[in-house]
């Protein structure tokens, strides 16, 4: 086949690179070049759009023996994952932009080009499996290590874009055994630091990244009963389940510590209370992508509502406009609209939504986290 | 490299020697180097002491525009004011950019007509104005992407009638096109080694006799304190060999690349629609082609080609390698998203009738499925 392997410079994307090599694929390299300004360098573990990262995926491809081309798709990253972050945020909604760079640029954009330019499949380092289903279908799956399972974030791309894609990196055991695999290959970033923060806030500060696109909003922090225990300089910076940064002058009557429990943009407010009013039980997501024809009558499975977080165990139903309710057993805590919420059979990816909001079915309609 | 330059830089390296020292082994790296000297000069029309050794073309254009500035400068206030054609390479264009930011010159950029050619009328308009506020012209010898050259011959005589000197890149143009430093008036070129089969790291700054440099690099006084540094008689050696031969075959390789390149052309214009020639169609380096493919990535074609055999180049990129419009294309008058689609194919001594066959093979195919694959980062 004819891969275009995603290099951002990184070790797994160099790995993944590597094993498409051996597999005896006719391998490309490409970087995308996805940051507007070229003045992100890295500090410390930040930032996939540097130029010591466009080094690093050239030495790579170098080490590789294969082709390396920069692809600039910096103005769609704006137009789509960047400005799609702040009108979430704006909207007092939480985005995923990992989740909306699949499935805008990775699994869209990238994939499309190649695909015209002759390719057969993308290669991503990306860790989740890929397995033939008995009816020949191609199944996502979460990885070998569950610990890098990135099929969460994957789950956006649907079937489709499945097919076209390659995941080398799905059965590896741990990072470790990746690490080591790139050494031995003579890799020189094998020992680089892994990336975790937003690639275009390049210092990490999210909020103050935010205030810079939305300017101050000074506005009121209440409670659920509407008294203003303080106030905030901007709704946007406020995401369910936080705790810190409020700075509210009142200790809570019980003394115990106050969360965001939903960001309503319209009248700039940032509701508060206790951890206890954090839980939900039912989560209401639309914009959904399947992997499997859901069916028509609620169906037994798990919900992944964040990155690296738990999946619960979940009942769900597809309603009749094509958005979805999920009930999970238990609770769970700080479930924000905007999130993605992945369904999984298993370790395999039954379908993906965008959570609308998440509700308390035990006391009724309450909704937290409700902003529209 | 061509072999003769490779075989003299590979003697010449086994000996030691530091031409500046008086000691015997001193003494015959001196002699190499001023041998060289000699050579390169006879080479390009300049006197050995008009050749100052440089470690390449960009710092020979470094010195040239900011030591002509200083110099100036120093003599006469007013002359702050740098003209450049908006064509050069970066190596003239981000020091006169540099020096407007940084030093308190004014930077000039000389407009260029649609096949990238100096509008002459331009820099005398400019001159008429501001002639006594001028330090320096620097307009490059033939461009680098699009092949044109310009008519140094009108910009010397009118920059004479202004008392203003004149540099010229001629990086491109040496082995390409008949190339003497005394002839043509002016007061500065550049050189350098890898253009013309030579080693990297070598180049020269002819400064005409006379001329007022201040030093860019300072140190042991080397090259007329001009450019200190000790220099490497390997290098320098296998540099002057280079050109030399290139000079020498000068004549026969425009003759028979040109033909080559003018086979090209016609084939590619006849073969793939839309494409569009950039550069003038004749007074261009012969063995520059240069067109757009509106439509397409350069960068989409370039891996096109490069997967069956061909090897193009689609101009410059950013440190982080995100291929940029060219500024050249930019300057003459082609919008934005045509010059994303711009490629320049070179030809060498190497190339043949079945090589200019072989791309005119793949490229409709290639240029129909860039197409295809659009501009992705505006879709």
């Amino acid at each position: 086949m004819r891969v275009l392997a995603a290099l951002s410079g990184g070790v797994d994307s160099a790995v993944a690179a590597a094993r498409a090599v051996d597999a005896g694929h006719d391998v490309v390299g490409v970087h995308m070049a996805l940051s507007r300004t070229r003045d992100q360098f890295r500090t410390g573990s930040r930032g996939c759009c540097s130029i010591e990262d466009a080094g690093d995926a050239r030495r790579a491809a170098d080490v590789l023996g294969i082709p390396y081309y920069v692809w600039d798709l910096s103005e769609k990253f704006e137009d789509t994952v960047v400005a799609d972050f702040v009108s979430e945020y704006e909207a007092g909604r939480t985005p995923n932009p990992c989740v909306r760079c699949n499935e805008h640029i990775k699994f869209a954009t990238l994939l499309d080009k190649a695909v015209a330019l002759g390719f057969d499949a993308v290669a991503t380092g990306h860790y989740a499996r890929i397995e033939l289903g008995d009816d020949g279908t191609r199944e996502l799956h979460r990885a070998a290590d569950a610990a890098k399972d990135q099929s969460y974030v994957l789950a956006v791309m649907g079937p489709e874009r499945l097919a076209r894609s390659l995941f080398p990196l799905g059965d590896v055991a741990s990072k470790e055994e990746t690490r080591r695999e790139a050494a031995a290959r003579g890799l020189s970033v094998s020992a680089k630091p892994d990336s975790y923060d937003i690639c275009f806030v390049a210092d990490g500060d999210t909020q103050g990244f935010l205030r810079s696109r939305l300017g101050s909003q000074p506005g009121e922090i209440v409670d659920e009963s509407g008294t203003v225990l303080g106030t905030h300089d901007g709704a946007y910076a406020y995401t369910v389940g936080q705790r810190r940064g409020l700075s509210l002058g009142r200790p809570a009557p019980d003394g115990k510590p106050r969360y965001v429990l939903s960001v309503e943009p319209v009248n700039n407010r940032v509701v508060v209370g206790s951890a206890a009013d954090l839980a939900v039980d039912v989560v209401l997501a639309d914009r959904a992508v399947w992997f499997v024809a859901p069916s028509p009558e609620p169906f037994e499975c798990s919900l992944q509502v964040r990155a690296h977080g738990a999946a619960a165990r979940a009942r769900a139903t597809v309603l009749p406009d094509g958005s979805v309710s999920v009930s999970v057993d238990g609770a769970l805590r700080g479930v924000a609209p905007g999130q993605s919420a992945v369904l999984y059979d298993g370790s395999r990816v039954l379908g993906q939504a965008t959570v609308t909001a998440a509700v308390r079915s035990s006391v009724g309609s309450a909704a937290v986290g409700a902003a529209r | 490299m061509i072999p003769e330059a490779t075989r003299v830089l590979a003697e010449q390296l086994a000996l030691t020697g530091n031409p500046s020292s008086l000691h015997a082994s001193g003494r015959a790296a001196r002699r190499v180097v001023e041998e060289s000297r000699e050579q390169l000069a006879a080479a390009v029309g300049a006197r050995p002491s008009e050749v100052v050794w440089t470690s390449g073309g960009t710092e020979a254009d470094n010195l040239a525009v900011k030591g002509l500035f200083w110099a100036r400068r120093t003599h006469d206030l007013r002359r702050r004011r740098i003209l450049v054609s908006a064509v050069e390479h970066h190596a003239v264009l981000d020091p006169a950019f540099w020096m407007a930011e940084h030093a308190g010159a004014e930077l000039v950029l000389l407009p260029v007509d649609s096949d990238g050619v100096l509008v002459v009328d331009a820099l005398h308009e400019e001159l008429s104005a501001h002639g006594d506020e001028a330090a320096l012209i620097s307009v490059m010898w033939a461009n680098n992407e699009v092949g044109a050259l310009q008519p140094l011959d009108e910009v010397v005589a009118l920059a004479r009638r202004f008392g203003v000197p004149v540099h010229a890149d001629a990086v491109q143009a040496v082995g390409q096109v008949p190339v003497d430093f005394g002839a043509s008036g002016l007061d500065a070129l550049t050189l350098t080694g890898h253009k013309v089969g030579g080693p990297g790291g070598a180049g020269a700054l002819l400064a005409r006799r006379g001329l007022e440099l201040t030093p860019v690099q300072h140190g042991g006084g080397q090259e007329r304190g001009v450019r200190s540094g000790t220099l490497d008689a390997a290098l320098v050696a296998s540099f002057a060999t280079a050109v030399s031969s290139a000079v020498a075959s000068q004549e026969s390789f425009a003759a028979r690349v040109g033909a080559l390149r003018d086979a090209l052309v016609t084939g590619v214009l006849q073969s793939v629609p839309g494409a569009v020639l950039r550069g003038p169609q004749s007074g261009r380096l012969p063995a520059n082609a240069h067109f757009t493919f509106g439509g397409c990535e350069g960068d989409s074609l370039l891996y096109l080609l490069d997967s069956a055999g061909v090897e193009a180049s689609t101009g410059s990129a950013c440190q982080a390698g995100v291929p940029r419009p060219s500024h050249v294309l930019l300057a003459m008058g082609v919008d934005e998203l045509e010059a994303r689609g711009a490629l320049r194919f070179s030809l060498g001594h190497t190339s043949v009738a079945a090589d200019v066959a072989a791309l005119l093979d793949v490229l409709p195919g290639a240029v129909d499925r860039a197409r295809a694959a659009g501009l992705a980062a505006v879709s």
